[in-house]
């Protein structure tokens, strides 16, 4: 019946002896299966007890116990200079050149003029204002009648028309909207006071390209109509638009201008932030740069949407997206912005 | 409008500097859109004074001239001018002034000379040396007042302001009336030009006689007689301002009338009275058929909804737009008829348009005169013609006004003032302001003001026009600003907007560049990507007025502008380029505006990249773009299918329609080589098109969260062989179709041996699991069997070992 202890101590010899030469993870499993797998050495003895006497069993089961403890605990200690020393080796020998490139994921971006757009409608949104839509071939009456510019007005100089062949009255009544102001009237058809939104989209003009000229143009139409709402208001909006998205230190300037939907007029402008007031090519000399077009709502609007004109004042403004993206990004031409050079996209 | 300031200076003391006056007026809505000034190039040149002039001892066209520049300064010149004469000043360039060369434009500077023989000490100059005008037979010869030794440019130099106007603004087309605006930003005083003559003929009513025939187009006609005239050149003084003012000049009688017009802002028309039959102006609309000879040379035939000028038999002029060639005065006119009128602003437009012909009358009619100014602008034309011309004015002027023109009168209250600007401002500055700019203001507390608009303002109608003139004047950034105060309207969703903001996120997120194409195109593109029936049953909408044949028709389809921007992106992109867009279709709807599609197009094309982003072999294709779309649906939670099917632009049998719950929403496929030949492109291109708004419904709401399973998975592999039009979507339904399946997914397709021919391996991984328990092998082999017997009653397939 010794025989099975020294079956163990054998075991337990040949086991320390080949864990010392299991030099890297791979064998030191390999041993673990071995002597303490499923059909290991030491499992086989252990398998073996049900077969023995009580007493036998008692004394080899206790045996064979206390040595698959012991190799178990050699095993994790070996496991654990082994990883050690597997680290060690990775950091002395297998160094990366970490200005290599990872592998290239496909990296696609927005157009600039789809960035930008949203920069402007989130300054608007972050103050109230609601975006709506509207469509972009449109009545005359949206684009000029109702907008106090009616046929035979010179002031429909201002926006050269793309018309659509379509007559009625023997008279051209579909065109491409000219700017996004049509929305002043489509929301007011179906809103009540109080009104804040923002409108953006496509517009059309029938014009000649060159760097500062494109026929398709991106605008956001504003709108905000109110018991109470004065020119002092329509200041501080696109002031405080023109400092989120130029910067806060933007120095802000309004001058009178003529558009008929609006009475009174008047332009915004924001001091050179390439020559910070002194003249250069980008602003023309003057120190301001034109930003956007803007006003109060004339009366006759406001009473023609059904409110009471005496109560109700509001302001619309209208700004272009390009200009704002090419005051932004510096870019010189705008005809790059639908000229869709990849070289030029991928930049922004 | 050019405005020249010397001329603008006889009006109103100009108290500014001429940039910051630029400055203010563009402020309160003038826009000044550039300064020129005249005379910045006569750097070195001064006036002189001709002392001597000798003749020259070699030749006998050439004059030795003396001249003093004061202060004993004195140079001897030779000089060719037939002209010079002694005590003359004129304008002189001596040695090392900067003059500009003739032949190339640039400026040189003056070198002393030796002409056949004698010395020359610098140059007297002809105007076209000083670039004025072409003339250089002569020196150019100054005023007698002009101060010898001081620089040419105090004596002729000029700052012309360009102003850039308004449409609402005709008074501003006149120097007089930015004199106003002047006077009430820099409060100064306005000069009015004089209108008093000595009227020495007979009475006119007696020699001529007007009528107004349709007097909804001519609300007033006020004409003069001048008889005696002598027709020739007008004085120096005036041609210099015409020309300043951007203006030729013609003859004393005609620049006469361009000259009040520039003055004034009421265009004139002067009738050689002689070649008026029947001595009598009828103003009328055209007959049928009825033809005028223009002053530009050219024929009309005229509309019956154009208003004439006619004498007693024909039309001699159309109204308000461009005099007839046959009543035009001439070096032998004698009598002039001047023409002082107020025509309907729309039908002045609309003949202008008609013809195209836009003149400086027709500018000015067109935006609305005041019915007051023609008797004023007559009375100073008459005065000019019995001074310049020679002429004898006859006593009185004809003045037919059908409708009397009145002053609009307005009442503005302060709580307007209050509503519109946010603030109270003093009475007293009001009156202040609006006094300042012509109009008659009283104040009658407790809050009203009564204001009677100046005469040439047309544009003001209604209390906020004289807010606007009261804020323009004190200056919009001298008013408070605020920030909105109030309730924040409700919000209403906007859908289909959000959607497609998903959609370009998701999109770039997958690798796709965004492009913004042009929403015109024209007929061959479009056919090109669409079917020719589809074109001809459903033909996109036509711009009436297109600016290039390029920019014809509304486009009813994305796909040949990703396609062509693909094409124009090809050179240097060895790689993938992947484009999407989205933008709107346009679907006319008959007598209605179209319906406008929110579509997205994408393309994916080149040859994918390896470990360090070089181009490989393989080449992007169907599935790359099959992998874009799929991610797309998933983050719009939208669960679709994709059947086969064949579209024009596409190459069949790769070819899918996108479906969502039984409806097309979209296609996605490899683009036909013939149609990407079309556009220049060689390589395959994949695509894919979604009808945004057809999708919409589809987009799934928020998400409704189901437990994490308790129990744990079991992973099991099954492969299959099924004939090739099985399609493997067909397959992985009836495996997801079992209730212990919790993922299906394929990972390999198999043709060969010994898969027999038109038959294809299929492998699947599945993932088991049960909300009860956790599976045994035994559990997972019995559902694995039942899916293996479906599958091979209802597709024919078997288990492949
Ligand atoms: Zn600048």
């Amino acid at each position: 019946m010794t025989s099975e202890i020294d079956t163990i101590s054998a075991i337990q010899q040949a086991a320390l002896r080949e864990l010392a030469a299991a030099s890297d993870l791979d064998s030191l499993d390999a041993w673990r299966i071995a002597y303490l797998g499923r059909r290991g050495r030491l499992t086989g003895v252990l398998r073996g007890l049900a077969g023995m006497p009580i007493e036998e069993r008692r004394r080899v089961g206790a045996g064979a116990n206390a040595l698959k403890e012991r190799l178990e605990a050699a095993c994790d200690e070996r496991r654990a200079a082994l990883e050690e020393a597997r680290v060690t080796q990775v950091i002395q020998e297998e160094r990366l050149d970490v200005t290599l490139p990872g592998p290239p994921l496909p990296h696609g971006r927005l157009h600039p003029i789809t960035q930008t757009l949203r920069d402007v409608l989130r300054a608007f949104r972050d103050m109230g204002f609601q975006v709506a839509e509207g469509p972009e071939i449109e009545w005359d009456y949206y684009n000029f009648e109702a907008l106090r510019i009616p046929a035979d007005h010179p002031a429909r100089d201002m926006w050269d028309t793309l018309w659509m062949d379509f007559e009625h009255d023997g008279r051209r009544q579909m065109l491409l909207r000219t700017h996004t102001s049509p929305n002043q009237i489509r929301v007011m058809e179906h809103s009540q006071p109080p009104i804040r939104v923002v409108v953006p989209g496509k517009c059309y003009r029938f014009e000649a390209t060159d760097p500062t000229h494109e026929w398709m143009m991106t605008q956001v139409e504003g709108l905000a109509i109110d018991a109470g709402i004065s020119m002092a208001d329509l200041k501080g909006t696109l002031a405080e638009f023109a400092r989120r998205i130029f910067g806060q230190e933007r120095r802000v300037a309004f001058r009178c201008d003529y558009f008929p939907f609006v009475e009174p007029g008047m332009e915004l402008r924001i001091d050179c932030f390439i020559c910070r007031g002194e003249g250069c090519r980008t602003c023309g000399r003057s120190g301001w740069i034109e930003i956007l077009g803007a006003g109060m709502v004339h009366p006759e609007i406001i009473a023609n949407a059904g409110y009471d004109a005496e109560k109700y004042t509001g302001f619309a403004f209208g700004l272009g997206i390009e200009r704002i993206a090419l005051l932004r990004h510096g870019v010189d031409d705008i005809r790059y912005f639908y000229a869709n050079d990849l070289r030029f996209l991928r930049q922004f | 409008m050019r405005i020249p300031l010397r001329w603008l200076s006889e009006y109103v003391d100009l108290t500014l500097a001429p940039e910051e006056l630029a400055r203010r007026l563009t402020i309160a809505g003038v826009e000044v859109g550039e300064i020129i000034s005249s005379g910045g190039e006569w750097d070195g040149i001064r006036v002189a004074e001709v002392e001597k002039v000798e003749p020259h001892p070699n030749a006998d066209r050439l004059r030795l001239v003396t001249v003093h520049l004061g202060d004993g300064e004195r140079h001897r010149v030779v000089c060719g001018a037939p002209n010079v004469a002694s005590a003359q000043k004129v304008a002189f360039a001596g040695v090392g002034a900067r003059l500009i060369d003739g032949h190339t434009g640039k400026a040189v500077a003056l070198k002393p000379a030796v002409i056949r023989g004698v010395e020359s000490a610098g140059m007297v100059l002809s105007e076209k040396e000083l670039g004025i005008s072409e003339e250089h037979e002569g020196i150019l010869v100054l005023p007698a007042d002009a101060p010898v030794g001081g620089p040419l440019r105090s004596v002729l130099g000029d700052v012309i302001f360009d102003l850039d106007l308004t449409p609402n603004r005709p008074d501003l087309l006149s120097i007089l009336g930015v004199a106003r605006e002047v006077a009430a930003l820099t409060g100064q005083q306005v000069r009015d030009p004089s209108i008093q003559y000595e009227e020495a003929g007979g009475p006119i009513g007696g020699i001529a006689a007007v009528e107004i025939a349709d007097a909804d187009l001519c609300p007033r006609y006020v004409a003069a007689l001048i008889e005696h005239v002598k027709v020739r050149e007008s004085p120096a003084w005036m041609q210099e301002r015409l020309v300043a003012a951007g203006m030729r000049p013609i003859n004393n009688v005609v620049d006469i009338t361009n000259y009040v017009m520039l003055e004034m802002g009421q265009p004139l028309h002067a009738f050689d009275f002689k070649r008026l039959r029947g001595a009598r102006i009828v103003v009328r609309r055209a007959r049928p058929g009825e033809k005028l000879a223009l002053l530009d040379g050219s024929e009309r035939e005229l509309a019956p909804d154009m208003l004439v000028i006619a004498d007693a038999e024909e039309a001699v002029a159309l109204a308000g737009v461009m005099g007839g060639g046959d009543s035009e005065v001439t070096a032998r006119t004698t009598t002039v008829l001047l023409e002082s009128a107020n025509f309907h602003a729309p039908g002045i437009r609309r003949t202008s348009q008609a013809f195209k012909v836009r003149t400086d009358a027709s500018v000015r009619f067109e935006k609305g005169l005041s019915r007051q100014l023609p008797l004023i602008a007559a009375q100073r034309a008459t005065k000019l013609m019995v001074e310049l011309c020679g002429g004898r004015a006859a006593r009185g002027l004809i003045d037919v006004a059908p409708v009397k023109p009145k002053d609009v009168r307005i009442t503005l209250t302060q709580e307007r003032l209050h509503r519109v600007l946010g603030v109270d401002l003093p009475p007293a500055q009001v009156r202040q302001v609006l006094t300042a700019l012509g109009f008659g203001c009283r104040w009658l507390p407790p809050d009203r003001f009564v204001c009677r608009v100046p005469y040439w303002r047309t544009d003001v109608a209604i209390a906020d026009d004289v807010i606007e003139e009261v804020a323009r004047i004190v200056g919009y950034d001298q008013l408070p600003t605020t920030q909105l105060r109030g309730e924040i309207p409700p919000e209403a969703p906007q859908p289909a907007r959000d959607l497609r903001e998903i959609v370009r996120d998701s999109l770039a997120a997958a690798g796709l560049q965004e492009i913004i194409t042009y929403s015109l195109t024209d007929l061959d593109t479009l056919g090109k990507v669409l079917e020719p029936e589809e074109l001809a049953t459903n033909p996109p909408l036509r711009v009436a007025n297109p600016m290039s044949r390029e920019f014809e028709y509304a486009r009813t389809t994305l796909r040949h502008a990703l396609l062509g921007t693909l094409a124009a992106n090809a050179g240097g992109n060895a790689g993938v380029v992947a484009l999407f867009e989205t933008a709107k279709r346009f679907l006319p709807r008959a007598a209605d505006l179209p319906e406008e599609i929110e579509t997205v197009c994408a393309v994916i094309s080149g040859r994918k990249p390896d470990r360090w982003g070089q181009a490989t072999a393989e080449p992007a294709g169907f599935y790359d773009a099959k992998a874009v779309l799929d991610r797309l649906l998933s983050d719009l939670r939208v669960p679709a299918c994709y059947e086969a099917t064949a579209d024009f632009a596409y190459l069949p049998g790769r070819t899918a329609a996108v479906v969502v719950d039984g409806r097309q929403v979209g296609l996605l496929g490899e683009v036909h080589p013939r149609v990407a030949a079309s556009f220049g492109i060689k390589a395959g291109v994949a695509m894919l098109e979604l009808d945004l708004d057809a999708l919409l419904p589809h987009v799934g709401g928020p998400v409704h969260y189901q437990p994490v399973p308790a129990y744990p998975s079991l992973e099991q592999d099954l492969a299959v062989i099924v004939a090739e039009d099985v399609p493997a979507g067909r397959v992985i339904e009836v495996i997801r179709s079992f209730p212990l399946v919790r993922e299906v997914s394929v990972f390999d397709v198999y043709r060969g041996e010994p898969v027999p021919r038109g038959r294809k391996s299929v492998a699947f991984s599945i993932s088991y699991g049960s909300p009860q328990k956790t599976l045994t092998d035994e559990d997972v082999s019995r559902e694995r069997g039942r899916i293996v017997a479906r599958l091979g009653q209802e597709l024919g397939a078997e288990l492949r070992e």
